[in-house]
């Protein structure tokens, strides 16, 4: 019954998830309007039969424009979480591997990276290399190394001690092949886990550097900057920032459910695991 | 608490902090192509005079451990260099922009932790099905609601709904206390759910864990009641992990104001480090990322402290 209940919310945030992934990947093919294409008599329209979230201050459709943004902001945040996974994880796996000084100064390293608030490391990266969606992204890579590195090192310590390792490396396995074939497929229930969840972090904080106009740039359709253009005429025609808002809580929600249903229905214990996950 | 685990975490936080010295040193550094014609750039003439003469001021001739050496040497003595705009040093700017903003965060830990513990007793009492899909939607909704969004749209509800509140701004708590708590608390809400979601799910996990423990079962047949059971024996077990959640947070915390003192308008050190990057006064951005970042690692050395005090396991 129980386990029943666990698939049941498992499948559901994985369609939820799905659809949203594929309405923003296939957008240039399902016939919305031009994200960037400004009708200036219909500017600041509610929503109406024609737009059908209304239009902004630019006479933009908003559906259209949030499709698009949904799409920029999954771009960027998968392609930093990927790169801070490959990053962070190979660190936390040969820190674990190889142990003794080298696990000593990397981990330390990482510590130094973690010491940063997240959002501020994420600032005072993008002030160096200058605000776009490829600083943003860099900048969110660098952030959450460090986080996967010690979530992938704790697990992985515990596999280097067990039995079939020790074993392995007894018949003379080569370090590369008890990494690859003994160690890695048994943390892929922590990365699918762990992946999800910072997934929705991190698609908060593209949408937080973007809003103070540290990510993407006009005129790129990006949530973040929805929100924060749609900040000036709020009075006017509060729906381009309510909808751009309620866009970036349903991915950002999708994608932690999923990780959350993913944890329970693939190892209940990894439920200890989840420090960091903000 | 043993001396060995005190010095133990001393040398980790000198540690932390020296690797923190470093990065924020090098921030100015590490900039693509000349770092000082970008910082003039933004608001002058670029001259090769004003340059010469910025770059002495910067201390960018030197040897590179030469610099970090000085740097290192006068920050200690409290002087993070001088504005490049305003030639004044950044520590005054800070220092006026830091209070808005250790009210914001303050406020913020009081009300998520605060709340977090009678919400998340609460919700241990109820089990079952429906509540378990209940609690865990409402607290991952209420993690991945943006900030700033919930900010915005109570800004906008307020000005419809209660015409004549501001609810934007700052005026310190010595001016005008009531007006300082009016404006705060649109903010704190924005600030603090998060963090409240995450630690009140993480209050009614370790509950229901301490529940199923033996002395509690212990402590019924002695004859307690059901109210001392949950708040004086299990509640005080389900803590341990809450106090190292709430140090995390903190971090949480920090960043989001940055977000937040935007929406609201809040002179704070998120609106100073963002004026400070769009006028590209690196010196400004530097200090504050230092000041922030020193603040909530000594935060976290305290509630590793205070951990080890409520948990003497810890120490071993």
């Amino acid at each position: 019954m129980h386990a029943l209940r666990q698939n049941k919310l498992l499948a559901f945030a994985l369609a939820f998830v799905v659809v949203q992934v594929l309405l923003a990947l296939a957008a240039p093919w399902l016939g919305f309007q031009d994200p960037f294409k400004q009708i200036m008599v219909q500017r600041i329209k509610p929503p109406n039969p024609l737009n059908l979230l209304g239009t902004d201050q630019l006479g933009r459709d908003v559906l259209a424009r949030i499709i698009w943004g949904a799409r920029t902001s999954l771009f960027t945040t998968s392609t930093a979480v990927g790169i801070a996974l490959l990053a962070g994880g190979a660190i936390g796996l040969l820190a674990a591997f190889y142990r003794g000084w080298f696990d000593r100064i990397v981990m330390r390293s990482m510590d130094v990276l973690f010491a940063f608030p997240i959002l501020l490391l994420a600032i005072g990266v993008i002030s160096v290399l200058g605000p776009n969606a490829w600083s943003a992204a860099i900048a969110i890579a660098i952030v959450y190394t460090p986080i996967f590195a010690r979530l992938l090192r704790g697990p992985a310590l515990v596999l280097c001690e067990a039995e079939y390792v020790l074993g392995a490396r007894a018949v003379g396995a080569s370090d590369a092949r008890i990494i690859f074939s003994h160690i890695l497929p048994n943390l892929i229930s922590v990365i699918l886990v762990q992946t999800s969840i910072l997934l929705s972090a991190a698609i908060l904080v593209e949408a937080s550097l973007s809003f103070l106009g540290l990510g993407a740039q006009p005129p790129t359709p990006s949530l973040g900057l929805m929100l924060s253009e749609g900040r000036n005429f709020l009075l006017l025609s509060p729906w381009p920032a309510v909808f751009a808002g309620i866009a970036i809580l349903l991915l950002s929600f999708g994608f932690n459910l999923l990780g959350d249903a993913l944890r329970d229905t693939l190892d209940p214990r990894l439920r200890n695991l989840d420090a960091g996950a903000q | 608490m043993n001396t060995r685990f005190l010095i133990g975490r001393l040398i980790d936080l000198g540690f932390v902090l020296f690797g923190v010295s470093i990065l924020v040193f090098l921030m100015i550094r590490l900039i693509p192509g000349d770092a000082v014609a970008i910082m003039l750039g933004a608001n002058t003439e670029i001259t090769p005079d004003r340059i010469a003469e910025l770059r002495d001021r910067l201390g960018l001739d030197d040897p590179l451990l030469v610099q970090y050496g000085n740097w290192l040497w006068r920050a200690l003595q409290g002087d993070l260099g001088t504005s490049i705009w305003t030639g004044r040093p950044v520590l005054n700017e800070i220092s006026v922009a830091i209070w808005p903003t250790v009210e914001l965060t303050a406020l913020s830990v009081l009300v998520g932790a605060g709340l977090s513990i009678p919400i998340g007793a609460f919700m241990a009492q109820a089990r079952g099905g429906a509540a378990e899909v209940a609690v865990r939607v409402g607290a991952i909704a209420g993690l991945t609601i943006p900030s700033f969004w919930l900010g915005i749209v109570s800004i906008f509800l307020v000005a419809k709904l209660l015409p004549g509140v501001s609810a934007l701004g700052y005026v310190p708590f010595t001016q005008d206390p009531l007006g300082n708590l009016q404006r705060m608390v649109l903010p704190v809400i924005a600030l603090s759910l998060p963090m409240l979601a995450n630690l009140s799910r993480l209050v009614r996990s370790a509950m229901l864990d301490a529940l199923g423990q033996d002395y509690v079962r212990t402590a019924r047949a002695k004859g307690a009641s059901r109210r001392r059971v949950v708040y004086r024996h299990a509640l005080r077990n389900a803590l341990i992990p809450f106090v190292t959640s709430v140090g995390v947070s903190v971090g949480y915390l920090l960043g989001g104001a940055i977000v937040v003192e935007q929406v609201f308008a809040i002179p704070g050190l998120g609106r100073l480090v963002l004026g400070a990057i769009s006028e590209r006064n690196y010196p400004l951005v530097q200090a504050t990322i230092l000041v922030i970042t020193a603040t909530f690692v000594v935060v976290n050395f305290a509630v590793d402290l205070l951990y080890a005090a409520i948990d003497p396991r810890v120490t071993n």
